[in-house]
């Protein structure tokens, strides 16, 4: 990697641009394994009126999401020496802008909320675990992982069209975590609470959400075994 | 000054698993609950705890609760009040029971029960074989709590502020706490929220050491904000390191990896916890471990071109087991270091991770304060979790001990304040001089000019904690760190924010965390100095040994005066026979 790195950075702040713009920055002193991150907070260091939300560092708390030389990512987890030059670093698209990097969430975790998540179960509760065996456990692996970053929801034109309309990636992702859960006792409820043209129906298995997912999940294959699932409910 | 104003019957500060649990059960109780957290809720931190939640299940070997009390009691190297440790463990299974129930997606047996891996500090029988005591799901079983608990919020209706910073508590002028002072990121706009009681559950102050598992957000702030209302903290001279966090780095590998069957090695290839530790080895207590590696590498056996680390082995696992017990960390060790686990060992060091001491609580979850005989609750005030010192992990937290902790007592504290609110049904008289006052705290950020940087202090005050404070400690060496700290308070009136932008002005968040960091710093360093033995994760050279005969007691830090008192450690359980003071061996 060459000594210093150049970047553009979407910089906007209401209370003083009227639109948003591109700012460059030039980053001396490059450490080998230097993340996204770490070149922000020491861009940061020059400018401490640039503004990104982040926390963990190490891609568990879904914080830091935003577009890298136009594809989604965490910057916590993108390497600098995989990023090509200058590094274009804009919002995740699709949702209002609060200041440079920072968008408003709101939409997209009241798509979240509605889709109940959160196992719901009718029995009474037994005095020790409910058993579940390790083969159904397996089926909730590339589900109950997700950290609800948005990176993918905030990738997908079907969300972009209709983001008031369709769920997103991330929301049935999570939908169908507990439609696979051998717990849940609310299956039917959860499907009929999916259908119709919108909430699920939208998706057209683009599959941006595959691409940018930073943790590897498969919101796609999420939402086609529900369309089979409400497939096996209408016969 | 106007300010807007909100009531509720609680308000909780911190979105975490202890701001979480306690949040459920007072919502689900019908109470109007306000949850505050400056990050969205499950960006807390406890996402990020990885190994796993003690419970006595014995789903995998023989257990009971009272094992694992005598466990914790020794982990704590006898300082932690047994009362609260007998509740914990007593409370344990149901409340893993619970959290299954909730939906945590915990790995399982072939039987269908509960996946239990062996930890650090488990025994069997009151010292005897290895116990296998944590529930785990996977690697992530912080992510899975948290979210489990979010999601079961958002089903009881919880009322949620997120992305509000907490600036001050708001006082009636006769020791009750009437809720806070709250700053709106977003529009920079501040909020009153008045409570009839108020739970603390602000998280630990790993932020405090450069090199840390801990996230962002971990700057001690209900802790400071504890201090400036006159409370003092507790034990704060007992901090964890862990002993396997990515060498230079900081991200946790997490005790689960030994749990599981890896080793630690020096630069010569050998197993060096043998000698350490001849019964536990690599699964010692955490305290026992990081002093093994650190005399290791000082001891000229380091690992690497400098000789600054040791190595942790997970190769002769398999591949399989890595991918279906430690997922998270086979991703986390190629994503940041470029290793295929399954093949080459990890660079590990001990690194700054956990904060044992905290605003002292009894095992309801109430603050509490020193009178003349004993201790008195101060009205209307509760602290959780790392942030709390209730004091269950005494001088040194085992492993998966701190998931146990903010589940039991966030469960406990919501009770206690759903019986304290049928006591309680009014809101007290608001005191505007106590308004005046938070708000003042954040005005003293709109002056402008020169001066020094938040960030530039920060990064002081780390390095000097991690040189002066660390692993090892020494009085002259503490001295010259506290003396260092009191400089830097004093510099602290000099900063200056360049961003003065009411709009998601994180640099002004960062300036209000800083002053968290350094008053819990001064509270680190201060107890650490006057406490003249070794115990747990208190390690003095000058002073090698525990003195149960003079330091059987618990520090408290005051921040008027800087000044260090003393209270007795609760020897008594609730049901059992104490577990005296004896030699820790491992």
């Amino acid at each position: 990697m060459t000594s210093s790195v150049r970047f553009k950075i979407q910089r906007y702040n209401p209370e003083q641009d009227s639109d948003p713009y591109l700012k460059e920055y030039v980053l001396e002193n490059i450490q080998p394994g230097m993340m996204l991150r770490d070149a922000l907070l020491k861009i940061k260091q020059q400018d401490e009126t640039l503004s990104f939300r982040h926390s963990c560092g190490e891609g568990v708390c879904g914080s830091d999401a935003m577009n890298i030389n136009g594809t989604n990512g965490l910057a916590c987890l993108t390497p600098l020496s995989s990023l090509k030059q200058p590094i274009v670093i804009r919002p995740v698209p699709g949702m209002p802008i609060i200041r440079d990097l920072i968008v408003d969430m709101t939409q997209f975790f009241e798509h979240y909320r509605a889709v109940k998540p959160y196992l719901m179960v009718n029995d009474p509760m037994p005095e020790a675990e409910l058993p579940q065996t390790p083969e159904q456990r397996d089926k909730l692996d590339g589900l109950y992982e997700c950290i609800l970053c948005g990176c993918c929801t905030t990738s997908c034109p079907s969300f972009w069209w209709n983001p008031d309309k369709f769920r997103g990636p991330a929301a049935l992702l999570q939908a169908y975590r507990f439609l696979a859960d051998s717990r849940d006792q609310a299956t039917d409820e959860r499907l009929q609470d999916l259908d119709g043209p919108y909430r699920m129906f939208r998706c057209h298995t683009i599959m941006n959400c595959v691409t940018v997912c930073p943790k590897g999940l498969n919101p796609t294959k999420a939402i086609h075994h529900i369309k089979q699932m409400m497939l096996k409910d209408m016969v | 000054m106007q300010v807007a104003s909100r009531k509720f019957d609680v308000l909780v500060i911190g979105a975490g698993g202890g701001g979480l649990r306690a949040a459920l059960q007072l919502s689900q109780a019908d109470a109007k609950v306000a949850v505050v957290s400056k990050v969205f809720p499950t960006r807390s931190h406890t996402v990020a705890a990885q190994g796993g939640m003690n419970a006595a299940l014995a789903n995998v070997r023989p257990d009971n609760w009272h094992w694992h009390m005598f466990d914790t009691v020794k982990g704590s190297d006898y300082l932690g009040d047994q009362d609260a440790i007998e509740y914990m463990c007593r409370a344990a299974s149901h409340l893993v029971y619970e959290l299954e129930h909730q939906g945590v997606p915990f790995s399982r047996l072939d039987n269908g029960k509960i996946y239990q891996r062996p930890f650090g500090g488990q025994s069997q029988n009151f010292g005897g074989e290895q116990a296998a005591r944590t529930c785990a799901a996977a690697d992530r079983t912080g992510h899975a709590i948290l979210h489990s608990l979010y999601q079961q919020n958002i089903r009881a209706k919880t009322h949620f502020f997120d992305e509000f910073f907490a600036i001050d508590l708001l006082q009636n002028g006769d020791g009750g706490i009437l809720g806070a002072v709250v700053l709106e990121i977003e529009t920079g706009e501040p909020l009153v929220i008045e409570a009839k009681t108020t739970l603390l559950a602000t998280g630990g102050v790993g932020q405090l050491f450069r090199t840390n598992t801990n996230a962002h957000i971990n700057t001690g702030d209900g802790m400071g904000m504890a201090l400036r209302a006159g409370i003092p903290l507790e034990d704060m001279e007992f901090f964890q390191f862990h002993p396997t966090g990515i060498a230079g780095r900081g991200m946790l590998i997490t005790e689960g990896a030994r749990g599981e069957g890896g080793f630690l090695v020096n630069k010569d290839g050998e197993r060096f916890m043998e000698r350490y530790a001849p019964h536990a080895k690599d699964l010692a207590s955490r305290d026992v471990v990081s002093r093994a590696i650190s005399t290791e590498v000082r001891e000229g056996r380091g690992c690497g071109d400098d000789g600054d680390h040791v190595m942790l082995k997970l190769d002769h696992l398999g591949r399989e087991v890595l991918n279906k017990r430690l997922p998270g960390i086979s991703s986390m060790v190629k994503t940041f270091l470029g290793i295929d686990p399954a093949e080459q060992a990890i660079p590990v060091f001990p690194t700054a991770h956990y904060t044992m001491g905290g605003i002292p609580t009894d095992r309801y979850g109430q603050v509490v304060v020193p009178i003349e005989q004993g201790e008195e609750p101060v009205p209307g005030l509760y602290a959780v979790g790392e942030c709390a010192c209730v004091s269950v992990h005494g001088a040194n937290r085992l492993g998966g001990n701190s998931l146990l902790d903010i589940v039991v007592f966030g469960r406990a504290a919501g009770n206690h304040i759903i019986e304290y609110l049928t006591h309680n049904r009014y809101h007290q008289p608001m005191k505007t001089d106590s308004i005046d006052q938070a708000m003042a705290r954040l005005s003293r950020w709109d002056k402008t000019g020169a001066g020094e940087s938040v960030v530039g202090l920060k990064q002081e005050l780390q390095a000097i904690m991690e040189k002066y404070c660390g692993v090892f400690r020494k009085e002259d060496v503490l001295q010259e760190g506290y003396n260092q700290v009191l400089e830097l308070e004093k510099r602290l009136q000099d900063v200056r924010l360049q961003d003065h932008s009411k709009i998601f002005n994180t640099a002004r968040i960062e300036a209000l965390e800083l002053e968290n960091l350094v008053d819990t710093a001064l509270a680190t360093v201060a107890s650490a100095l006057n406490r003249k033995e070794s115990r747990g994760a208190h390690s003095r050279i000058d002073y090698p040994n525990r003195d149960d005969s003079h330091w059987l007691k618990h520090s408290l830090y005051y921040k008027e005066g800087y000044r260090v008192d003393y209270k007795p450690v609760r020897l008594k359980p609730m049901t059992v026979d104490t577990f005296p003071p004896k030699e820790r061996v491992y």
